[in-house]
């Protein structure tokens, strides 16, 4: 995929800022699809507080809940978190070998400068 | 993370770095991850000037980065903003980060620090709450296996 898009990241940004949020999708991580219930168990928040989680995760394409007769189970996505990581880590993928190819570039040209000035060049400090 | 610094130790001479990355033969050069040409190369070096830099990724994507000159302190630092366009459309809507280099001599020639710092806006306020990344890297295990939305494939 070419163009990140920045409001799908700024949700994913957003819906990592709580700490409960956060929880929820460790825990999700570890259980593969917990019921709601389940879920909200060890929090000390009431119900309505984690459904209200619960839907800035989905919102943010975090999470889906599927229905199943009377539970509701949900389920962590993985895709908008890896875009999230793969967002973070572009800069560095660019950066480091452009800085490997700026210090063969800088090496090459100090190679040129100490022949054509002989041995007394200002290289050495 | 807002940010990441990487080191480099050149064995070049300070003058000679800070050459390459404030003259536009000098970027042309070593510009981009791949080994793709740069197209143009445009570097106004003095506070304020602009760099505008052209390049293509092995992937067939063409970037374009830009930004203006914060500083300039020859042959010890450089500071540029940064904005980042792919195939023409811009990064980060309008979002400007922040590179910063810094040359200190050595006795091998000049250690090289880089840092893009203020990668986003949002990312940057986020991060100050603590705790995405870390979220991040525990669900690591799940994302491993996940197609990839690269923007290139630099081969590590």
């Amino acid at each position: 995929m070419v163009n990140y898009k920045p409001d799908a990241l700024d949700r994913t940004f957003a819906a990592l800022t709580d700490p409960t949020r956060r929880a929820i999708l460790a825990r999700l991580e570890a259980e593969e699809s917990l019921s709601i219930s389940a879920l909200a168990e060890p929090f000390a928040i009431k119900l309505p507080a984690v459904m209200k989680h619960l839907d800035v995760l989905t919102e943010a394409g975090l999470i889906t809940r599927t229905k199943h007769g009377r539970t509701v189970d949900v389920r962590l996505t993985p895709q908008p978190l890896k875009a999230a990581a793969d967002w973070l880590e572009r800069y560095e993928r660019f950066w480091s070998p452009a800085m490997d190819r700026l210090a063969a570039y800088a090496e090459a040209k100090e190679a040129e400068a100490s022949r054509s000035s002989g041995d007394d060049d200002e290289g050495g400090g | 993370m807002t940010g990441f610094t990487l080191t480099r130790q050149i064995a070049a001479r300070p003058s000679i770095v800070y050459d390459a990355l404030t003259t536009a033969d000098g970027v042309a050069a070593w510009w981009g991850p791949d080994d793709q040409p740069v197209t143009v190369s445009e570097v106004d070096a003095r506070i304020g000037g602009g760099f505008r830099v052209r390049f293509a990724t092995d992937d067939g994507l063409e970037h374009e980065a830009q930004g203006e000159f914060l500083e300039l302190d020859p042959p010890r630092r450089v500071v540029m903003s940064w904005r980042w366009a792919v195939n023409g459309v811009a990064d980060e809507v309008g979002r400007e980060s922040r590179v910063e280099v810094d040359l200190r001599r050595a006795d091998y020639g000049t250690e090289l620090t880089f840092s893009h710092l203020e990668l986003a806006t949002e990312a940057s306020a986020v991060s100050h709450e603590g705790g995405w990344a870390g979220a991040l890297n525990k669900l690591q295990r799940r994302l491993d296996g996940v197609p990839g939305e690269s923007t290139f494939n630099a081969t590590q």
